[in-house]
């Protein structure tokens, strides 16, 4: 794979670097073979800057470079389909628009649907070298756009669709989704009761239905590994077919997180076992990204306000074990962990 | 106009029949309109078409709600279900039994029909006769033409071809032309004792 | 050529003459022989190159066909009653994006009660979402509308319902002139969509519009529903020119030049009220018929002028608003401001309650006698009426109507008291 500017396709949409001004964007001080799409200057710039994505978002970083990792792999040829969602609000504020690339909005439920609608429209033109991609965040996959989502999967309709899983409805203000968390605080599962928070036992694991639909490619990421996430994006656009690829994007409003821990905190979700990443084709687990330094939940947990009522002296340090289980329990089933826990010795 | 009403049971092909009927008035160049009772019924349930036959466009959509003619598939209606309701005394009936009608339990029909315009036929078994299968429709349809004078046997058969096709349409179109005659020698049989 | 064939196999025929590209299927009677039969075309290969594409649902249907239609395809679809309110959050948003969608609507009775037979309430519960929705009275009709339909959509860019009513026309068999391909070749051009999801061209569809221009867009979408009026019948004089058949336009008079009395009504329902108004002329009395074919948009300046000469106007509707009364009458009222033509309501047909030709002649007649109240309801039967409103006022818990009438039916059968 080479991201070298002299042989990236010819693509009219050149970029200026000014976000950070320096040679860090997109590790351009690495080898070419290192460098992400992004550092290149003639990468499409999918999503224009100027956008009103809060600050630290991670939709719009994993969106920025899943789609430019998209469009490198397709040659330009690329569509997007979009939910409802922060991701549309904020790009699309009236009368302008942040993306670069031709780009449709219909509702929040219907975005896989939608998607279906314009790829059989692409074959039926023989046109099959524009691909299609769909996109939205984790109430428009898991929650509302589910029906439309698994149809899409069944019937293999030739979409990747992208879920942006900041973990609960952060658009209309931070509301408990069915990939909220446990004990996780949002304005519709407070911190009062027993149970303080979203409750145990419930949620959807959207990757592992996706599975079992036995559709070519799902996938999951994060944004504190761009790399993995552009590779992944470029391995589902390698197939045809209905492909999932869930990434994991941390809200710093929703989350009460600071907007410079979106990236730590994507790790640490990755490190502790509670996000973990790997892929799998027609049903079948083929990769797993091992947990390098593994970490306890509880340094991921003290970095948010939504779960401020687990930590510190009036904690409920019964609730951390219970979700350091559930992280422990992803450990096993993945194999996060190859090798003895060596927690801290790497430090 | 002429309004026919066929009742049956949800697998004997109660619809199909009256959309043969209308195809056949059709292919004669009349009018016709066929159409269901609309149910959502299964097989087995009762089922009610209607057909239409016109010199003129047929406008109207009401059900057919005072037939000329009613065709009974299944005896087994009746006395579920008001089977000659809104026919007049000049109307026709055609049942599908292997028995005559004094069998039937209803003594009145021969009072308040026609006796030329009643008659039975075995449709049933000449379907299995002829076709293999105890559906009695396309039987009916010829028993109908010998009855009631409105589509001749021919029609009909167009409309059994046209729908079926190769043997099938062959088979169908056997079992009207056996039900055709077995009305035909039942209605000249009348004639006799009439004349007689 | 002139064929006797179901109503339903006469669409799926016409639809496949007008080449839609993406067609979308899930099964809701009475519209499911239609999109069968599509499916079967594309499958066998006589209709390609076609997409067919069986959804898990109507809301799915209306997405794809979105997607399909804002990447260029013509795209088609059909469905009714449950399906139709199961779709109508993208049915608005398919209007909102201007994408030509053509879609069959099969009228049916919404529930609950649940209720598979026809009336007008699924038509009713969409007429505010921006659709063009054109009423057909026969299957000849029908078939007709949805040639026209498309080259109506793509001309406007506005999505089209061609509205029949289930089973009584979808499951009817009667004569209907099928077009040939090169005729319709020569009345529908290829679709050229206005704005496209195309990667040489990137455009941003459906974004997001805030209170400084959403009022402008809504009227700007009105005058589009405006310029449909004068659309509607130049494409039908084509087609009629075309064809040499009357189908479509916004309206269907029918013996009112001179009549002080007008029924007006929408559907297959205008056959049998034609058969009235001609046995009421026989009889001496002045009556004609004014058919809505446009039914959105409403073509109010037509209606009037069709109206202007009568003492009284009876709207026969298969709908009404609960609380209210009769939805095309209201329309129709808005015709005739200013008028002196008394407006009777007549709420017929619901949830496929015959109306017989007989029932239409006595209205006519109550009419002439200038004794209909504003708002009736045809054939109601008022024993059950009485008795569950006499149950309601015993007992504050008295169940749900509809078990109750059931149960009251059943005892009036058996002879039960």
């Amino acid at each position: 794979m080479s991201h070298d500017p002299t042989d990236a396709p010819a693509l009219d949409q050149r970029v200026h670097f000014y976000q950070v001004g320096s040679f860090a964007v997109g590790n351009r001080l690495l080898n070419a073979d290192d460098r992400t799409v992004q550092s290149s200057a003639q990468r499409t710039n999918s999503i224009d800057s100027g956008h009103r994505a809060c600050q630290g978002c991670g939709e719009a970083l994993g969106a920025r470079y899943a789609l430019d990792a998209a469009m490198r792999a397709t040659n330009g040829r690329l569509l997007a389909v979009n939910a409802t969602g922060c991701l549309e609000v904020f790009s699309t504020p009236y009368p302008e628009t942040s993306w670069r690339i031709p780009w449709l909005h219909s509702l929040f439920g219907n975005a896989p649907a939608v998607a279906t609608g314009v790829s059989a429209a692409m074959r039926v033109k023989g046109r099959e070298d524009v691909r299609v991609v769909a996109q939205a965040g984790d109430g428009g996959t898991v929650d509302i756009g589910f029906g439309t989502l698994s149809g899409m999967f069944e019937r293999n309709d030739d979409v990747l669709f992208i879920c942006y899983d900041n973990e609960g409805y952060m658009n209309t203000g931070v509301q408990r989704s069915a990939a909220t968390p446990p004990a996780a605080r949002t304005a519709t599962t407070d911190v009062v009761g027993d149970e303080p928070g979203n409750p145990f036992g419930q949620g959807k694991d959207l990757p592992r239905i996706a599975m079992a639909h036995d559709i070519p490619y799902v996938a999951t990421a994060t944004v504190a590994d761009l790399h993995d996430l552009e590779r992944k994006v470029e391995r589902a656009m390698s197939l045809r077919g209905a492909r999932y690829l869930h990434v994991f994007v941390p809200c710093p409003l929703g989350w009460g997180a600071a907007s410079n821990e979106t990236i730590h905190l994507a790790r640490l979700a990755q490190s502790t076992g509670l996000f973990p990443v790997f892929e799998a084709e027609r049903g079948v687990v083929t990769n797993v990204l091992p947990i390098r330094r593994w970490s306890p939940v509880e340094e991921y947990l003290t970095l948010q306000r939504r779960y401020a009522h687990l930590v510190g002296p009036r904690g409920r340090p019964d609730i951390v074990a219970r979700l350091q289980a559930i992280a422990d329990a992803n450990v096993v089933r993945y194999g996060l962990l190859p090798d003895e826990r060596n927690d801290g010795e790497d430090d | 106009m002429f309004q026919v009403r066929i009742h049956g049971r949800g697998g004997q092909g109660v619809v199909t029949a009256a959309e043969l009927l209308a195809v056949a008035a059709f292919n004669e160049g009349r009018h016709a309109q066929a159409f269901p009772s609309f149910g959502s019924e299964r097989t087995g349930a009762p089922v009610v078409s209607y057909c239409r036959i016109d010199d003129r466009e047929i406008r109207t959509r009401e059900p057919v709600m005072a037939p000329d003619a009613v065709i009974v598939q299944d005896v087994t209606l009746i006395h579920q279900v008001d089977l000659f309701g809104g026919l007049g005394p000049d109307g026709y009936v055609l049942i599908n039994t292997s028995r005559r009608i004094a069998e039937l339990g209803l003594d009145d029909l021969d009072e308040r029909f026609r006796p030329e315009r009643l008659a039975t036929c075995p449709a049933t078994e000449l379907a299995i006769e002829h076709v293999g299968r105890a559906v009695p429709n396309a039987a009916l349809l010829g028993a109908f033409a010998a009855l009631a004078d409105q589509v001749p046997l021919e029609a009909i058969g167009v409309a059994l071809r046209d729908r079926f096709g190769g043997v099938v349409g062959e088979q169908n179109f056997a079992a009207a032309t056996a039900a055709f005659e077995h009305v035909t020698r039942g209605r000249e049989a009348i004639t006799r004792a009439a004349t007689t | 050529m002139l064929r006797q064939l179901e109503g339903s196999r006469a669409i799926a025929e016409t639809v496949a003459l007008c080449r839609p590209e993406v067609v979308c299927a899930y099964p809701i009677s009475p519209q499911t022989h239609i999109i069968e039969a599509i499916g079967r075309m594309v499958k066998d290969g006589s209709l390609a190159p076609c997409e067919f594409i069986n959804v898990e649902s109507e809301f799915a249907a209306m997405s794809v066909s979105i997607g399909a239609s804002a990447a260029g395809a013509r795209a088609y679809t059909a469905t009714a009653s449950q399906g139709l309110l199961f779709m109508i959050e993208a049915v608005y948003n398919a209007a909102g994006l201007g994408l030509p969608i053509v879609m069959t609507l099969a009228n049916r009775a919404i529930g609950a009660p649940i209720n598979i037979w026809n009336d007008h309430s699924d038509a009713m519960a969409v007429r505010d979402t921006g659709w063009i929705q054109l009423f057909a009275e026969t299957n000849q009709e029908a078939a007709d509308l949805h040639v026209q339909a498309f080259r109506l959509a793509e001309e406007l860019s506005v999505p089209v319902m061609v509205c029949m009513d289930g089973f009584i026309l979808t499951h009817a068999v009667e004569g209907v002139d099928l077009l040939d391909q090169a005729t319709v070749d020569r009345f529908l051009p290829p679709y050229e969509p206005r704005q496209v999801l195309d990667p040489d061209d990137p455009v941003s569809i459906g974004a997001m519009v805030g209170p400084e221009a959403f009022e402008e867009v809504r009227y700007l979408a009105h005058l589009r529903q405006l310029d449909a009026l004068d659309q509607i019948p130049v494409i039908a004089d084509a087609f009629a020119e075309l064809t040499g058949r009357a189908s479509g336009g916004l309206v269907h008079p029918y013996r009112t030049a001179d009549a002080d009395t007008i029924v007006v009504a929408m559907g297959s329902v205008l056959g049998t009220i034609k058969d009235a108004v001609d046995r009421r002329r026989e009889a001496g009395d002045r009556v004609g018929v004014l058919g809505i074919t446009s039914f959105r948009p409403f073509p109010i300046a037509a209606v009037r002028r069709a109206l202007s000469g009568a003492r009284r106007v009876v709207v026969i509707e298969k709908a009404f608003s609960l609380g209210m009364g009769g939805v095309l009458a209201t329309d129709v009222s808005m015709a005739t401001l200013g008028s002196t033509a008394v407006l009777s309501t007549v709420v017929a047909g619901l949830g496929g309650r015959p109306i017989p030709r007989r029932s239409v002649e006595e209205t006519i007649e109550r009419a002439g006698r200038d004794q209909l109240t504003p708002l009736s309801f045809l054939d109601l039967d008022d024993g059950i009426i009485e008795r569950e409103r006499g149950r309601m006022a015993r007992t504050r818990r008295s169940g749900p109507f509809a078990e109750n009438v059931l149960r009251d039916l059943r005892q009036a059968k058996e002879g039960r008291p």
